[in-house]
């Protein structure tokens, strides 16, 4: 029990995805403009992070280990028809929430996040329920940093800064701060 | 479009349209190993050797590729180049390859390589299309590499772990850590912005002398 509070409170704030790993940037930076829209893609993230968790522990007890070098092309298999899965049920239940979504639900495919914590969970040998667990800490601290970089932005369109530095060197350099900030995280585990 | 020879396809990717400083694409693993200079080239070739290779083979099943599953087609193309890469480089240097960790197989999601087929290699000829590849290959290493001696030289003094500035030095070991990652790309990203805002008014002061 311990165990998975440590792998939820370290992937969620001590080893953030996007702070310490550099993982799914491409949205981090491209999606976080508003705040709303960056907080329901971390939970279409976090959601295929947590399917992906569960198909990653089945290919790996039962099929990679008789061919481990499929394992590159069969997670980023899973992931691709899992998001395309994931875009027809949100389409059939609940049209609304796919009209709000919009283009970033099938380009969660290409997030590095998801194939980056289906590599990780397999390295560090993460069983069914770790798998689930570090998925929500995962998907969490991805949401997280989305939506603190997104209010930062909103709050940074209004301020006064010199032209030159507007646009992605300004967002780079927050993130950078931000970053700082979570490395106090790391004090948690000292003791 | 028609009037661009191949040294020109090759030469637009190291500068004028560099991947990174230009486009911001890729930042993931760009970020994550250019904490030392070694690494940085280490990860720049083989992000090379992915690109170059998918792109040949992009273009050459250009036409045998149907439309509406062409994304699914060219991520299998790249997974497979990069299981290639990541077994050759543990077998050639392991030390490398324990420091890259998970980012050799996430060179599979790095969205330049993804966008360069997307936008380039389905298009045009085997000759052109490698001509890309080579060209937008090397600007990639290129950034790593400044992004990742910078950050050496700052953080540890040193560069291909031959130190440069004595034993006095203070290392800067932020520049290390992932904080200094962010903060040096957006300097360097800055420093870019300058140099095109410069560049801007220039023309159009130029412009404006011709009118007059």
């Amino acid at each position: 029990m311990d165990d998975l509070i440590w792998i939820f409170i370290s992937s969620l704030l001590v080893n953030n995805f996007v702070f310490s790993y550099f993982l799914g940037l491409c949205p981090f930076f491209g999606v976080s403009g508003r705040l709303e829209t960056a907080f329901r893609l971390g939970l279409a993230s976090m959601f295929v992070m947590l399917i992906t968790a569960i198909c990653t522990w089945f290919l790996n007890t039962y099929i990679l280990i008789y061919a481990p070098y499929l394992r590159l092309i069969s997670f980023i298999v899973v992931i691709a028809s899992t998001v395309q899965f994931v875009e027809m049920v949100i389409k059939k239940f609940s049209p609304v929430l796919f009209k709000a979504l919009g283009i970033y639900l099938p380009l969660i495919t290409t997030n590095c996040a998801i194939l980056g914590f289906a590599i990780f969970s397999t390295n560090r040998g993460y069983g069914f329920w770790e798998g689930i667990v570090f998925a929500l800490g995962a998907g969490g601290g991805f949401t997280l940093a989305l939506v603190l970089m997104a209010g930062l932005r909103e709050e940074n369109e209004l301020s006064g800064i010199p032209q030159v530095v507007r646009g992605t060197a300004m967002s780079m350099i927050i993130a950078g701060i931000l970053s700082l900030a979570f490395m106090g995280f790391s004090g948690l585990f000292s003791s | 479009m028609q009037s661009t020879t191949t040294s020109d396809e090759f030469l637009k990717g190291i500068w004028k349209e560099n991947p990174v400083f230009v486009h911001v694409l890729g930042l993931c693993p760009m970020l994550a190993v250019t904490n030392s200079a070694i690494n940085a080239i280490a990860m720049g070739l083989a992000t090379f050797f992915v690109l170059v290779g998918s792109s040949t083979l992009v273009s050459l099943f250009r036409n045998l590729i149907p439309r509406q599953v062409r994304i699914s087609c060219y991520i299998i193309i790249i997974a497979t180049f990069v299981t290639v890469a990541d077994y050759t480089l543990q077998a050639l240097v392991p030390i490398v390859h324990k420091e890259l960790g998970a980012f050799v197989p996430l060179i599979v999601v790095n969205c330049m390589i993804l966008g360069r087929q997307e936008a380039f290699a389905s298009k045009h000829n085997v000759k052109l299309a490698v001509a890309d590849a080579l060209g937008v290959a090397i600007g990639f290493i290129f950034a790593l590499f400044i992004l990742g001696g910078l950050r050496e030289i700052l953080g540890n003094g040193s560069l291909f772990g031959i130190s440069l500035f004595g034993p006095n030095f203070e290392p800067w070991v932020v520049m290390l850590l992932p904080p200094g990652g962010f903060i040096m790309l957006g300097l360097i990203l800055l420093f870019f912005n300058w140099l095109k805002q410069k560049k801007d008014n220039l023309v159009e002061q130029l412009a404006t002398k011709e009118l007059v």
